[in-house]
Parts: structure tokens; C-alpha cells; sequence
């Protein structure tokens, strides 16, 4: 994940700029193989972003295409072929040319040719851009499909919600450097304090909740709501029962990735100091 | 594996352009050429055949030359644009094969249409005499020179297509055809000025430049004369050769060529 610019185009770069790495390593599929060498990639899957294919071509003869790249023979090719048409729910749809393809149906072909050759690893660039709500779904399915095959999916997205909902690690790149990486279990395990909402709270009490609220408390249709830090939760508890305030709910604050996300981004911004802020507003 | 590989994209090159309809528009109009030249035929009393021949072959030429340039210049760029070469780089295959496997795709295409256009031109030929003279099969030395020539034109093609736009592509492969085929004129006109400066330029063009006009034997076989076997060897190899050097010299661009 990353802001825009910061990641996706970083994986991209990676695979087809010519010229010496300027940071980093990259582990290697191929033993001995440099970047960039046809063997480092036998075991790869990768799927650029927003993907053109041969619109002349049919779904199944660009697969045909792409199959004759990797040392399989023609009864393999054919399985694999296959194979990955159906994974992707393109069967019924093998015949006809890619420039009758929706733009969903051109990710899921798009998949499908990544992992055509079966790889241990597949790279999907932002493979859910752009989608309507149902070509989403169908790509994220296929993705959650590969993983349950064991296979290794690294795909970067600026959309939060999808990398919650797929992925079991994350890792945040700005401007091309890894600033974090985790579990996301462990990350959405941090607590940052607790959510109240109350109801019937008078007027001339409203100072005395927001001075245990650690953010603005919110009012809305009768009810405020506030955030407030643990040790706090005593001195709420206390006023609710004093005044006859009626306590609605009482949850702990789960932090978000859009929360470790933004903290991560806010972070680096600071580290590159108060000259790169002036830049960027500027 | 690498030559079928390499094979591969030769033959989605080709699919390609089969299925390109502009194509299938220059090769139609090239026919339709041919076929009217029995019309020019008729106003030509005593040369019919000749003016058949002259007219046939210029058209598969030109036609050829149009296609060859059309295709050649996009061969490249028209992968990075539509960035279809992220997925075919992504599988395990070398950039070269890439240049290659573009190069012969494209010169079997060429070769596919310039054997479309010279059966018509057979036909028609057929269709004026009612029957082929021994003579008749020089046509197809003369046929086989328009390969050689438009082999010559898709690699100076493909050499610009690597590092530069579709139409400065066009430009420049049309103006080193231009020049090419007036090698020739160009030193002797250096040479008649008598300025040295000049002469030596004129003579340096002479020599880098491919020399097109060495190609062109319609007058020839369309008197009926052979073509000496010293001269197909010779432009046989120079083609082969330069062309080699020009595809060697594309694949070195391409593969230090940055793709962002």
C-alpha cells in the first residue's frame, strides 16, 4: 500500500528499468540469476497495472500466446489453459476477442495469464483500480483463490478495505521505501482507548465530558459521541451516574489500517522534516 | 525453447497484422493496380506485356514499401503505448527475442502479401498472353529482389521504432529509402561539383546509407532478360548483412532502453 505514485509504479520500475538498483535487495526465485533475467521470472506471476492486451486476440488464444513462453508441452499448455479460464469465469467467454471484454473481465484475464505458468509467486499491480463493485469482488475473489492454493499474492492497491480484507501481512511503501510491515491480526490488535456514546447529557455537563474526551465529542440525534482514553473511563463512568446520564455503549478503539496508515505516512512526512512539508505544500 | 519463443511472437506479429483491415485495403488497391495496368496495356501497342510487367512489379513495390513502413513503424512503440509489452516482458524471455521475433513477423507478413500481389500479377499477365514464356519466370528474380528490398526496409524500420516516435519513424525510413535509391546519383552528383568537402560527403552517403537501387531489375526482366547470378548473391548477402547489422544495432538500444 502507499500514497499514489509511492507504490504501485515502484514495483513496475523494479521489473522493466534498466540500469543499477539504487537501494534494496530482492530475493531471487532463480539461484544465481540477476533481476531481470528470464529464469529469475520463471516462477513468477505478474500482472501490470491497468492492463492492455492484443485486442485482436481471443481470451483463449492470447493465453495460447502467452503458454508458449514457459517449457510446457502442448497437452499441458492446453490444461493450463484450461484451467485458468475457468478459475477466472472466462470459459464461456474463450472465443471472444478481448476488445468485446469489460474492463473487470480484462483484470480476471489478466490474473488468469499471471498464473498461467502455475508460479509460486504472483505480483498483481493495483488489480482492483477502477472496478465497479462486482469486477472488485471478482478479482478479490480470485485472489483469496490463489492464496487458498498456497500460492504467495503481493498486490498493491491504494484502496485500504481491500488489503483488510485479503491480505494476512501489510506493507506500507512512501516514495518507494518500505516504512511498515506487519501482520494485519497484530496491527488491528493495538488499542488506542475507547469509543462512548451517551445519551441525555445537559447542557452545562458538555465541558466536563469533553475535558475527558480525547477528541471533539460529536453530537448528533440526541446522542454524544466521544473518544476518550482508558484511564478516563472511570471519571465518565462517575459522571454518568451522578447526573443520570444514560450510558449507550462503551467499546474499545480498535485501530484501523487507515489509522496505522496515515500515522506511518504522518511519520515519514516529519522525519523528512519541515522542508519537505514546504515542499509538498507548495 | 529460445527459438520457439522467439517464434511465437514472430507469429503474433503476423497474426497482427492479418487482422489489421488497412491491410487487407493496400493489398486490394495493389491488385486492382495491377489488373488496370492491362487497361494501360491496350493503349500501348506492341509493349502490352511490357508495361504489365514494369507496372506490376512497381506496384508490389510500393504497395510493399507502404505496408513495410505502415506495420514497421508501430512494431516498437505501439507495445510501450499500449503498454501490451509489461505483460510479454514479464514472462520469462529475453529483449532481444522480442526485436527478433518482431522483425520476422513482420517479414512474413511481407513476404504473405508481396506472394498475394504477385499472383495477381501472374494472373494478369496470364490474362494478356493466354500463355508464360520461358522468359516469364525472370519476373520472379525481380519478385524476390522487392523481398530482399522491403527486408532491408523493416529492419531500418525497426531500428527507429526502438527509440523514436511512429511518425519520425516513418520520416526517416522514407527518406533513407529515398536517398537509398538514388545512392548512385547522389556520389556522382558530389562528384560533378568537384568540391572535395562535398564529394567525400556524397561518397560517405554512399557507402552507410543502404543502396536500394541495385534492387531494381523491373526493366530488365520486363524485356525478358535474365538477371545475372553474380548479382542475386551479391544483393542477397548485402541485404541479409545490413539488415543484420541494423537488427543487432535495434536489439542494443532496446535492451538498455528504460521502461518506466
Amino acid at each position: 500500500m502507499g500514497a499514489v505514485g509511492g507504490s504501485s509504479s515502484c514495483i513496475r520500475r523494479r521489473r522493466h528499468r534498466r540500469g543499477p538498483q539504487r537501494a534494496g535487495r530482492c530475493a531471487d526465485p532463480g539461484p544465481g540469476r540477476p533481476i531481470g533475467h528470464p529464469d529469475a521470472v520463471r516462477n513468477i506471476g505478474y500482472l501490470p497495472e491497468n492492463p492492455y492486451f492484443y485486442d485482436y486476440l481471443t481470451a483463449e488464444e492470447l493465453l495460447d500466446y502467452f503458454s508458449r513462453f514457459f517449457p510446457m508441452s502442448p497437452q499441458r499448455r492446453r490444461q493450463r489453459r484450461e484451467l485458468v479460464l475457468e478459475q477466472a469465469g472466462l470459459a464461456e467467454f474463450r472465443n471472444v476477442a478481448l476488445r468485446k471484454f469489460s474492463k473487470g473481465m480484462l483484470q480476471r484475464i489478466g490474473v488468469a495469464q499471471a498464473v498461467l505458468h502455475n508460479p509460486e509467486i504472483v505480483l498483481l499491480d493495483e488489480p482492483m483500480s477502477g472496478l465497479d463493485p462486482v469486477g472488485r469482488r471478482d478479482v478479490r475473489n480470485l485472489i483469496l483463490q490463489l492464496k487458498s492454493e498456497g500460492k504467495t499474492v503481493f498486490f498493491s492497491t491504494h484502496i485500504l478495505s481491500d488489503a483488510e480484507a485479503i491480505c494476512d501481512r501489510v506493507a506500507i511503501l512512501q516514495r518507494g521505501k518500505l516504512v511498515g510491515v506487519g501482520q494485519i491480526a497484530e496491527l488491528l490488535q493495538r488499542q488506542s482507548g475507547f469509543e462512548a456514546v451517551i445519551e441525555s447529557c445537559p447542557a452545562a455537563l458538555l465541558p466536563r465530558l469533553q475535558a475527558l474526551a480525547s477528541a471533539p465529542v460529536l453530537a448528533s440525534g440526541g446522542h454524544h459521541r466521544m473518544e476518550l482514553a482508558e484511564e478516563n473511563v472511570q471519571g465518565l463512568l462517575s459522571l454518568c451516574a451522578t447526573h443520570s446520564i444514560r450510558l449507550i455503549s462503551l467499546n474499545p478503539l480498535r485501530f484501523s489500517l487507515e489509522d496505522y496508515f496515515v500515522e506511518l505516512l504522518r511519520a515519514g512526512e516529519q522525519a523528512r522534516g519541515p522542508d519537505a512539508a514546504k515542499a509538498k505544500a507548495s | 525453447m529460445i527459438a520457439a519463443q522467439t517464434l511465437a511472437i514472430a507469429r503474433n506479429t503476423f497474426r497482427e497484422a492479418v487482422r489489421d483491415r488497412v491491410l487487407y485495403n493496400l493489398v486490394a488497391f495493389a491488385v486492382i493496380l495491377i489488373a488496370s495496368a492491362l487497361l494501360f496495356g491496350e493503349i500501348s501497342i506492341g509493349v502490352e506485356k511490357t508495361i504489365l510487367i514494369n507496372i506490376g512489379l512497381s506496384s508490389i513495390s510500393v504497395f510493399g514499401l507502404l505496408i513495410a513502413i505502415f506495420l514497421g513503424i508501430g512494431l516498437v512503440h505501439k507495445e510501450i503505448d499500449k503498454r501490451s509489452l509489461y505483460s510479454l516482458l514479464s514472462k520469462p524471455i529475453h529483449r532481444w527475442q522480442f526485436v527478433v521475433g518482431k522483425f520476422l513477423g513482420l517479414n512474413l507478413t511481407l513476404l504473405v502479401n508481396t506472394l498475394f500481389m504477385s499472383m495477381g500479377l501472374w494472373g494478369a499477365l496470364y490474362y494478356l498472353t493466354r500463355s508464360f514464356q520461358p522468359e516469364d519466370v525472370y519476373i520472379w528474380t525481380a519478385i524476390y529482389f522487392i523481398l530482399l528490398e522491403l527486408f532491408l526496409v523493416t529492419a531500418v524500420c525497426l531500428f527507429f521504432s526502438c527509440f523514436s516516435t511512429p511518425i519520425l519513424s516513418a520520416i526517416f525510413t522514407f527518406l533513407i529509402y529515398v536517398v537509398g535509391s538514388a545512392a548512385s546519383d547522389v556520389r556522382d552528383f558530389g562528384t560533378l561539383t568537384k568540391n572535395p568537402l562535398l564529394e567525400s560527403l556524397t561518397t560517405a552517403i554512399y557507402y552507410l546509407l543502404p543502396n536500394f537501387s541495385d534492387f531494381s531489375v523491373a526493366g530488365v526482366v520486363s524485356h525478358g532478360l535474365p538477371v545475372g547470378s553474380h548479382l542475386i548473391l551479391l544483393n542477397t548477402a548485402y541485404a541479409v548483412c545490413y539488415a543484420s547489422m541494423l537488427v543487432i544495432a535495434a536489439v542494443w538500444i532496446f535492451s538498455k532502453r528504460d521502461l518506466k
